[in-house]
């Protein structure tokens, strides 16, 4: 069926071994149903115990106090803002995955988009928690909300950006988290259908009843391309809007109209990076090679080369404008951001989100997979960085010289950034565990090989009957 | 899967097309087939029609726009106006970034609701599903009645497409 020079025209496979499906089935279900390895206990233990001390600091701020932290009059936003904006952004790539490239039909994308709709969930919960934190009062976190109240009742306002958040943030996490249920369904009823006793009973209320029939099929394909079409510009406005929390206002350095489309790029940049740390950790834990292959890798550097170019210009187009504006606030505060007294973070966040990345032009480094994981951890540092270059940074110098303040993070606030990589990893290596970590069904799809070795075997064994 | 219907388990998403086919063009009634991933092309080979989810969907975040658009509208011009900064109690391009929000989480919503209720997926649901079609097989289910076609002769035609196994519904 197969002859060689037919197959040399075409792309290698998107799934190694030369898998069947019931092969990708046995792969992914596999390690669920089998005691977690000693690496999973460790990196579990790792993991518990940075959230550990992320609950020890928060329990410690919320009881004492916003006073535990290093802001003051003049600062009034730092670590908090700042992680939660770095989180939001690690949550795009996820939605960028499994939406936009499911409408672009990228097929490499069926190995990763599970895992990376995953860490979209964790991550906004990691976002969502500091500026509820951040409130002081976290009990009355509700009030953000619009329901009648005995004070009026008095509304909350529409105009702030800092409640289109509210509805971004919670939009957002809504409908990644149907996505990515919908998503799983069907895999679910493959462990349902391979599992007894307790954990059939689970996996039986969580797939719904789910049993393949083409008709159910049919609609199950539609209503993914519809949440696609609808997370692909959701994802897009989310980080827009969180953007517009500093681009309203009228501090230098945050009000700029390139925001919005500067820290949506960052986002995705941030994302993937994460996205293909997570990849190289997990291919190699749980023995994922076949799936998660060199080609994957290099699709997800060359998005990363491609968004960090961006991220770059997006930089210049930053330093330009506030030259150009001729406007002397904004061009004291870049000049502060480059030589200030954070002029050293300005300089990370250059190193690793600019000048890294670029490395991976190269196909030697793009082939060299511990060079690719140094590559991404910087990118997620400086993608740290720049968020805290932009909100510290830009509140330490306004207009007024006589309000200038200086901010130094109290080890309080390094306790709750600290916790926030305790939870989200905890988050993920739990998935590891307990779901089924590659969509099942969308590799099966993707397993041109095998369907016709499957065809052609049996059409052998009927003939050779015969 | 109805009473009095023939299934034929298949190892290969082509024996399962071509099994469809000859069914369909002798006139008999394919009751549903399953399988373990959505196959391209079986919805025109056995006649579903196109999903109308995106109706669904549509409206669904037309609604999300207008109440969250009127929900806005009503209380900051109406129920209590508020001078903020002396914005116009209507700022209606102040209230796009929530309406939008709005219309992608009820388009969403609906459209997930709506896949539930009409393929009758619910929590919990225990359904008769063909051994291994969530994992690597094929079935097809054909009605045994409503055809001019021995029912002595289905179990014949699935096999010569390479049927695993056959087996008359309510048999086992």
């Amino acid at each position: 069926m197969h002859t060689e020079p037919e197959a040399a025209n075409l792309a290698p496979p998107l799934i190694g071994g030369g898998k069947m499906p019931s092969d990708v089935t046995r792969d992914v279900c596999g390690p669920l149903e089998r005691r977690p390895t000693g690496m999973w206990w460790l990196a579990f233990a790792g993991a518990a115990s940075l959230l550990a001390i992320g609950i020890a600091a928060v329990w410690y701020q919320v009881a004492t106090g916003i006073g535990t932290w290093g802001l003051n009059r003049t600062v009034g936003w730092g670590f908090d803002i700042t992680n939660f904006v770095f989180w939001v952004g690690i949550g795009h790539a996820g939605t960028l995955i499994s939406a936009v490239l499911l409408l672009f039909r990228q097929k490499w994308r069926t190995s990763i988009n599970r895992s990376a709709e995953a860490m979209t969930i964790f991550a906004v919960i990691c976002a969502g928690l500091y500026p509820v934190i951040h409130m002081g009062r976290p009990w009355l976190a509700f009030w953000v909300f619009p329901y009648p109240n005995f004070r009026g009742p008095l509304w909350v306002n529409w105009r702030s950006a800092l409640l289109w958040d509210v509805f971004a943030i919670g939009t957002y996490f809504t409908i990644s988290l149907v996505f990515w249920y919908v998503g799983m369904i069907p895999d679910l009823a493959t462990l349902r259908d391979r599992s007894r006793g307790l954990r059939r009973k689970i996996t039986g209320l969580f797939s719904l009843g789910w049993n393949g029939s083409a008709r159910t099929w049919s609609r199950y394909e539609m209503a993914c391309v519809l949440l696609a079409s609808l997370a692909t510009p959701l994802v897009v406005s989310v980080h827009s809007v969180v953007s517009t929390d500093f681009a309203t206002s009228v501090v230098p350095g945050w009000h700029t109209t390139v925001l919005p489309p500067y820290f949506v790029i960052g986002a995705v940049f941030s994302g993937f990076a994460m996205v293909l740390m997570l990849m190289l950790i997990a291919r190699r834990v749980m023995s994922f090679e076949d799936y998660i292959t060199s080609a994957h890798i290099g699709a997800m550097c060359k998005v990363l080369v491609f968004t960090g170019s961006i991220v770059g210009l997006a930089y210049a187009t930053e330093l330009f404008t506030a030259w150009y504006s001729g406007s002397e606030y904004e061009m004291f505060a870049f000049s502060n951001r480059l030589r200030g007294p954070m002029g050293w973070a300005y300089a990370v966040m250059v190193l690793c989100n600019v000048v890294a990345p670029q490395l991976l032009w190269s196909r030697r480094i793009r082939n060299s997979l511990g060079l690719v994981f140094l590559i991404t951890v910087l990118v997620n540092i400086g993608m740290w960085f720049e968020r805290f270059v932009i909100i510290a940074g830009s509140l330490q110098r306004d207009y007024l010289p006589s309000a200038w303040s200086d901010y130094v993070p109290t080890s309080v606030e390094f306790g709750a950034l600290i916790g926030g990589f305790g939870l989200f990893f905890t988050l993920f290596l739990l998935f590891c565990r307990f779901l089924p970590m590659i969509s099942m069904f969308e590799v099966k799809t993707v397993l041109t090989d095998g369907h016709e070795r499957a065809a052609s075997e049996s059409d052998a064994r009927e003939r050779s009957v015969a | 899967m109805t009473r009095l219907a023939q299934v034929g388990l298949f190892e290969a998403e082509e024996h399962l097309l071509a099994a469809i086919a000859e069914s369909r063009s002798r006139g008999l009634v394919v009751v549903d087939a399953y399988s373990p991933y959505p196959i391209h092309g079986i919805d025109e080979l056995m006649g579903i029609r196109r999903s109308r989810l995106t109706l669904v969907c549509f409206f669904g975040g037309l609604l999300g726009l207008s109440l969250g658009l009127w929900f806005q509208y009503w209380s900051s011009a109406t129920d209590w106006p508020l001078n903020v900064g002396g914005k116009p109690f209507d700022s209606l391009p102040a209230f796009m970034p929530v309406g939008f929000e709005l219309t992608v989480l009820f388009g969403g919503l609906s459209t997930a609701l709506a896949l539930l209720v009409r393929s009758r997926l619910w929590p919990g649901k225990r359904g008769s599903t063909p051994p291994g079609v969530t994992d690597d097989r094929f079935a097809l289910v054909i009605a045994r009645s409503n055809t001019d076609l021995p029912s002595s002769e289905l179990p014949e035609l699935l096999r010569r497409h390479g049927a695993l196994d056959v087996w008359r519904e309510g048999d086992r």
